[in-house]
């Protein structure tokens, strides 16, 4: 395993802020005045989140530099092209915005998502992230571990799974006016999955707040399974007795499955999840089991099948 | 201008104008990869984007006897040969971009994905079957054969676009929107033929527009 210790990564290493800064200010520039106009404060450039602790998951590659993460992306509530979140996604409002937390709790509530921002330290994590579509990056994610929200809420003994909810609004999200899914998106995950320290709960990347077209203003991230399990821009997180229907897998239930761990040795049925090509990377590289995460994560998954529950 | 017998200079320019538009998608490609504008996966949308245009070209081909008929401008037949040979010059495009570029040679794993992935599988197909068709498509190998041999032959394309329609459908993640808007075009193309087909062979006698005289002494490819 490659995980580095917070000190170990010299901030130097780290993307000077100015550079990605500078390119974001000339993709403004370009879209035009009145966009600039229009952009909510939410993802002005300036904001930058002060008081960021290294957190305890950084690996130690190269990371995937912020254009390409923050224009290449899969949201299809603002198109199926990967270039349409970045084109699109400035009509999402990000504030005001709350996540209501139900189900199976103790105290259900609603957070407004000034509170989620401070309820525990935001810390800097670098993670890969790996899409079922077989390429990967490494981003520097702002956030905390779920369990954190979770425990707030006092889950019961009977609650067994947590599902996640996309916002579902067609005016701000214009891919939700297609049927390409069925909205909103809903992705959900075991609790002991979701109780797991590696489960983020995600407000940035690079140092600032999560742009929109990578799920703002809340996401989660979940590093040892495929990308489409992370659900973006979420509104309701809700603990459930039985398996939660996710999107994808309703979509293609042979093809997306509920746990959808990376597994190199489980093809998705179309294409080989074997190999991966790292943005920014000629050659592909090997696929990790866990996306590399197996160290922390196997031990979730003893005994099963993997073939099965894939 | 009588559109249906225009002057030889007008339809030389046409295939002039035709030639460097067709080669415009390439040029503009090239363009954006050096200026390092093909986004975050240049791999990705090469591969899509010669697909893409192989798909383009094949509809367009398919397009040219249905026009040439329905307009009564015999002379469109002669951009016929050169739009064939732009599907497949993307189409060859597009196979060494998934071979040099996509897998860099490793054998192995193309030869797994010929053998495993259905949509791999009939797009390397319908890549295979185009070889002989452009192979064929000299005056002097069209001779060889016989206009009827040729126009044997030259049915594959028929296979071959719909194969290459089913190999964008079986590919795309969810969104088949462009899929199934290449496959009404084909499946328009193909009906129309079919309709043409059944009616000439009514009334063969009142057939307007059998063989295709050619000015210049060529051997004639006719037929759809």
């Amino acid at each position: 395993m490659l995980i580095k210790k917070a000190s170990d990564i010299r901030p130097s290493e780290i993307t000077p802020s100015e550079v990605f800064r500078d390119r974001r200010r000339w993709l403004q520039l370009a879209a035009g005045a009145s966009a600039l106009a229009l952009l909510p404060r939410g993802v002005a450039a300036a904001d930058k989140f002060a008081d960021l602790k290294p957190g305890a998951y950084r690996i130690d590659e190269k990371l995937t530099p912020y254009e390409s993460v923050t224009t290449y992306n899969n949201f299809y509530e603002f198109g199926t092209d990967k270039e349409d979140p970045a084109k699109r996604a400035g009509s999402l409002r990000t504030r005001p915005w709350a996540v209501v937390v139900d189900g199976a709790v103790g105290k259900p509530r609603t957070f407004a998502i000034e509170e989620i921002l401070k309820m525990a330290p935001l810390e800097e994590r670098i993670y890969r992230l790996r899409c079922v579509e077989a390429w990967s990056m490494v981003v520097p994610w702002v956030g905390f571990p779920l369990a954190e929200l979770l425990k707030r809420v006092e889950p019961t003994g009977s609650a067994k799974f947590v599902e996640f909810t996309t916002l579902l609004d067609p005016t701000q999200m214009p891919g939700q006016r297609g049927t390409v899914l069925d909205w909103p998106y809903r992705e959900g995950l075991r609790i002991d999955e979701a109780m797991h320290p590696l489960t983020l709960l995600t407000v940035g990347l690079y140092g600032e707040v999560l742009p929109n077209q990578n799920g703002a203003p809340i996401r989660i991230v979940v590093p040892w399974k495929y990308g489409f399990k992370s659900a973006k821009s979420i509104v309701r997180i809700r603990l459930t007795e039985t398996q939660p229907e996710t999107t994808w897998n309703l979509a293609g239930p042979k093809e997306y499955g509920f746990y959808s761990n990376v597994n190199p040795d489980v093809d998705h049925p179309r294409w080989s999840q074997a190999k991966e090509r790292r943005i920014g990377e000629f050659f592909k590289r090997p696929t990790l089991p866990f996306n590399g995460y197996a160290e922390q994560v196997a031990q979730l998954y003893a005994g099963m099948d993997l073939q099965r529950y894939f | 201008m009588r559109w249906n017998n225009p002057p030889v200079a007008f339809v030389s320019s046409t295939r002039l104008a035709v030639f460097f538009a067709s080669l415009a998608p390439l040029i503009l490609l090239v363009h954006k990869g050096l200026g390092d504008a093909l986004g975050a996966n240049p791999i990705e949308k090469i591969t899509r984007t010669t697909g893409w245009w192989t798909l383009f070209f094949l509809a367009v081909t398919l397009a040219v006897t249905p026009a040439r008929k329905l307009a009564g401008w015999p002379w469109l037949g002669r951009l016929r040969r050169m739009l064939g040979l732009f599907a497949f010059f993307y189409g060859l495009l597009h196979f060494l971009t998934y071979f040099v570029l996509d897998q860099f040679f490793d054998w192995m794993s193309i030869g797994k994905d010929i053998v495993k992935r259905p949509y791999i599988t009939i797009g390397f197909t319908a890549f295979v079957l185009l070889i002989p068709l452009a192979a064929t498509s000299t005056d002097g190998m069209i001779r060889r054969l016989g206009g009827k041999g040729w126009r044997r032959l030259h049915k594959l394309v028929y296979i071959i676009a719909g194969a290459g329609v089913l190999h964008f459908a079986w590919l795309v993640k969810k969104d088949i929107t462009e899929p199934l808007i290449f496959g009404f075009a084909v499946a328009a193309l193909l009906g129309w033929r079919a309709v043409d087909g059944l009616r000439n062979a009514r009334r063969p006698a009142l057939d307007p527009t059998a063989p295709l005289v050619r000015a210049r002494g060529r051997p004639s490819p006719p037929g759809s």
